[in-house]
C-alpha cells in the first residue's frame, strides 16, 4: 500500500516535470515570443537586445535556461516577471490562489449537491413529469455559455433588480478575503458560485441519472429488492453507490481543471483576480516566468485531483481495491 | 410472422403449412430485405418528435444566418461592419440619432439607440459604434455556425484517422497514438484552446506554403477542430479494436482479404454510425468554445462578428443597453439546446447502448 502510494507520488512528480518542460518548449517554439525583444522594448538597438539577453540568461542553452528558471522558482523563490519588471512570480500566484479556491470550492459544493439531487430524483422518477422537467432544465444548464450566464446574473443583481429587496444585498463586483470579512466573502461569491455551478449541475445530473437507471437494472439490485429491502434504501445504498464511480471521476477532473485556471471566464465576468485571469494575462503578454509558475501550479491540482479520485474510487467500489 | 422459425421450416411442419395454402400451389414466401442500420435509425428518429423539432429549429437558425446579407441590404439598410457614429433614423416621424447623448448617470458620453422592436433598421438597437445589432447577430451567426461546422468536420476526420489507424494497426502505432490521446485527454480542453488561441491569434502563422493571416477565420477553426479530437478518437479506437476481433473480420482475414479491403468493407462502414452520433454533440461544443474564445477576443477578430464577439461588445453596454449582450447569448443557448436534443435523439436512434460523455 505504502509502496503503491510512493510510486504514485513519483509518477505525479514526473507528470508535472513533463508538463513544465512542454510549456517551456512550446514557449520558445512560438513565433514572435522572443522575450528579450519584449523586455528591451520597441525599437531597441542590437546592443541593447544582446545586453538584455545576457542579463536574463536568454543566450544560454535551453536546458540551462530551464534549470535556472526552475531553480529561481523553487529554490531561491525570487523569479520575477519578464513583463512587469520587479513583480515577483510566487507572491502574485499566492495572492490569486485563495480567490480561485474560494470560487471553485463553493461552486463545487453546490454542483455536487445539485447534481446528486437532480440525478437521484430524475432517476428515481424516470419517465414522470418531474424527470422530464429536471432533464429539460439540465439541458438548458449545459447549453448556456458560462460567461453569458454571468453577464445576465450581473445585469439582474447589479442593475435591474438591485434596488429591490431580492438582490439589494449583492455587493459590487470583486473579491473580499475570507479572513477579513467572512460574511462579505460569502455575499461576494454567492452569485459567481451559482453561475459556475449551473453547467455542472446539469452535466452531473444527466450522467448520474443515466448511470442510476442502468445500475437499477442489474442483478444485485433485483436481489436486494427480493430480500425485502425498501425501495429508498435500494436506491441510495445499492444503486447510488455503484453509480457514483463515474460521478466521482468526473468531479476530480473538473475540479482539478477549474482550480487550475479553467474558471477563467467566470473570473473575468465577475472581476475576480484569480489564477485563471492571471494565466490569461500572462499568456497575452507572453510572460514566460508567470506562465511557467501557473502551468506548474495548475498541473499540480490536476494531478492531485486525479490522485484523490483514485483513492475515492477504491473507497466507493471495493472491486477496485485489488488493482 | 413473415419469417418462419427454423424448426417450422423443417419437414415436420409440412402438415401445418397445408392448412393455410392450397395443395399444389407453391408456398407464398414474402422475402423482405433485412432493415439496414440507417433505416432503423431513421424509423426511430421519426418517432422522436423532440429531436425533429430541434432539427427544424437548427435548420431555421442556419437559414436565418445564411440570409444575413439580405437582411443587411433590405431590412437594416446599414453596413453592419462600418461604424455609424453620426447616423440618424426616423422612428414614428421623429428623427433620432443612433448614438444619443446619455441620460443616465452623469449624462456624459453617448448611449447607442435601444431596440426599436420593428422590422426595420435597429430592430435590436445599435452597439457602441452605431452598428445594427440585429444585422450583426445574423452575420455573427454565420461565422459561429461556419466555424463550428468546419471545425467539426476537421475534428471528425482527424479522429477517424487517428482512431482507425491506432485500432487497425495496433502495436507500436497504437501505443504511441494512445499515449498522445491520453495526455490530451487529461489536459483541460478549454485551457488548451485558450492557450493555443492566445499564442497564435494575433500573429500570422506559416505552415509550409500556406500562410494564415492573423484575423483569418481559419485559426479558430483549426484550434477548435483539434481540441476535441481525443474525445472522438478514443471511442473509435476502442470500437475498431472490438471489430478487429469480430468473426466477420477474422473470416475476411481467413479468406485472404487485403488490409485495405477489410478497412473499406468491414471496419469503416461499422464506424460511421458511431461517428454520426458525435456530429451534433461536437457541433454544440464547438459553438460554446467558439463563443468563449471570441468573448475573450481570441477567436473571431473585429470587424468580423460572431456571437461571442457581440456579447463582448455588449459587455460595456450591459446596464444601459442589455439587448446587445442578451440577444447573441439567447441565440447561442437556443442553437446549443437544439443541437443537444438532436444529439440525444440521434444517439438513441443509432446507438442506444452507448454512453458518451463529452465536455
Amino acid at each position: 500500500m505504502i509502496a503503491a502510494l510512493v510510486a504514485r507520488l513519483a509518477q505525479m512528480l514526473l507528470v508535472m516535470f513533463g508538463i513544465s518542460i512542454v510549456a517551456f518548449l512550446i514557449f520558445f517554439a512560438t513565433p514572435g515570443a522572443d522575450p528579450s525583444a519584449r523586455i528591451a522594448g520597441r525599437n531597441a538597438s542590437q546592443e541593447t537586445l544582446r545586453q538584455v539577453r545576457h542579463d536574463f540568461g536568454l543566450d544560454r542553452p535551453l536546458p540551462v535556461q530551464y534549470a535556472l528558471m526552475m531553480k529561481r522558482l523553487f529554490i531561491s523563490r525570487d523569479l520575477t516577471s519578464f513583463v512587469n519588471r520587479g513583480q515577483k512570480v510566487i507572491p502574485t500566484v499566492m495572492r490569486a490562489i485563495p480567490i480561485t479556491l474560494s470560487l471553485v470550492g463553493g461552486a463545487a459544493v453546490l454542483w455536487v449537491l445539485g447534481g446528486l439531487v437532480v440525478g437521484v430524483v430524475a432517476g428515481a422518477t424516470r419517465g414522470s413529469a418531474i424527470d422530464r422537467t429536471l432533464m429539460i432544465l439540465s439541458l438548458i444548464g449545459i447549453s448556456m455559455p458560462v460567461f453569458w450566464l454571468g453577464e445576465v446574473a450581473n445585469l439582474l443583481t447589479q442593475s435591474r433588480w438591485h434596488d429591490t429587496w431580492v438582490f439589494s444585498w449583492v455587493p459590487a463586483l470583486g473579491y473580499v478575503p475570507l479572513t477579513v470579512d467572512p460574511w462579505g466573502w460569502f455575499k461576494a461569491l454567492v452569485i459567481p458560485w451559482f453561475t459556475l455551478a449551473t453547467l455542472y449541475v446539469g452535466l452531473y445530473g444527466r450522467v448520474l441519472r443515466a448511470n442510476l437507471i442502468e445500475t437499477m437494472q442489474e442483478d444485485f439490485v433485483r436481489t436486494a429488492r427480493a430480500k425485502g429491502i425498501g425501495e429508498a434504501r435500494v436506491l441510495l445504498n445499492h444503486g447510488l453507490r455503484t453509480s457514483l464511480v463515474a460521478f466521482v471521476t468526473m468531479f476530480g477532473l473538473d475540479f482539478g481543471a477549474l482550480v487550475g485556471g479553467g474558471a477563467l471566464l467566470t473570473e473575468v465576468v465577475f472581476g475576480l483576480q484569480g489564477v485563471g485571469k492571471l494565466t490569461y494575462d500572462a499568456l497575452q503578454t507572453l510572460d514566460l516566468p508567470m506562465i511557467l509558475a501557473n502551468v506548474i501550479y495548475a498541473s499540480f491540482f490536476v494531478v492531485m485531483a486525479n490522485f484523490v479520485v483514485d483513492i475515492l474510487h477504491v473507497v466507493i467500489d471495493p472491486r477496485a481495491r485489488d488493482a | 410472422m413473415e419469417t418462419p422459425r427454423l424448426n417450422e421450416t423443417t419437414s415436420s411442419s409440412a402438415a401445418m403449412t397445408d392448412d393455410t395454402t392450397p395443395p399444389g400451389q407453391p408456398t407464398p414466401r414474402r422475402h423482405r430485405a433485412t432493415e439496414g442500420p440507417w433505416a432503423t435509425a431513421w424509423r426511430r428518429l421519426k418517432r422522436d418528435h423532440a429531436a425533429l423539432c430541434a432539427f427544424a429549429v437548427f435548420v431555421a437558425i442556419v437559414l436565418a444566418s445564411a440570409s444575413a446579407p439580405l437582411y443587411a441590404t433590405y431590412v437594416s439598410r446599414t453596413n453592419p461592419f462600418d461604424t455609424n457614429l453620426n447616423g440618424e433614423i426616423v422612428i414614428d416621424g421623429e428623427v433620432r440619432q443612433v448614438l444619443e447623448p446619455s441620460t443616465e448617470g452623469l449624462g456624459l458620453g453617448l448611449t447607442p439607440i435601444g431596440p426599436t422592436w420593428r422590422f426595420g433598421p435597429y430592430a435590436l438597437g445599435a452597439d457602441n459604434q452605431g452598428r445594427d445589432v440585429a444585422a450583426r447577430l445574423l452575420y455573427g451567426g454565420r461565422n459561429s455556425l461556419l466555424i463550428a461546422g468546419v471545425a467539426a468536420v476537421i475534428c471528425l476526420v482527424l479522429a477517424i484517422l487517428v482512431g482507425v489507424v491506432a485500432g487497425f494497426f495496433g502495436g507500436v502505432v497504437d501505443m504511441v497514438l494512445s499515449r498522445v490521446l491520453d495526455v490530451l485527454w487529461a489536459f483541460p480542453i478549454f485551457l488548451l484552446a485558450i492557450s493555443l488561441s492566445i499564442v497564435l491569434i494575433a500573429r500570422s502563422v506559416r505552415i509550409g506554403p500556406i500562410e494564415i493571416r492573423s484575423g483569418s477565420l481559419w485559426l479558430p477553426i483549426f484550434i477548435i477542430g483539434i481540441v476535441f479530437v481525443p474525445y472522438v478518437a478514443r471511442p473509435i479506437r476502442g470500437h475498431v479494436l472490438i471489430l478487429m476481433k469480430s468473426e466477420f473480420v477474422l473470416a475476411a482475414i481467413g479468406l485472404g482479404a487485403s488490409p485495405l479491403r477489410i478497412l473499406a468493407r468491414d471496419i469503416l462502414p461499422n464506424i460511421v454510425t458511431r461517428v454520426v452520433v458525435f456530429v451534433p454533440l461536437i457541433l454544440a461544443l464547438n459553438m460554446l468554445i467558439e463563443s468563449a474564445l471570441s468573448f475573450l477576443s481570441i477567436g473571431v477578430q473585429p470587424p468580423d462578428a460572431s456571437w461571442g464577439t457581440i456579447i463582448q461588445d455588449g459587455q460595456g453596454l450591459l446596464y444601459s443597453r442589455p439587448m446587445v449582450a442578451l440577444a447573441p447569448g439567447i441565440a447561442i443557448v437556443i442553437t446549443v439546446i437544439a443541437l443537444n436534443i438532436l444529439g440525444d435523439g440521434v444517439r438513441d436512434a443509432l446507438d442506444p447502448k452507448s454512453s458518451i460523455r463529452v465536455v
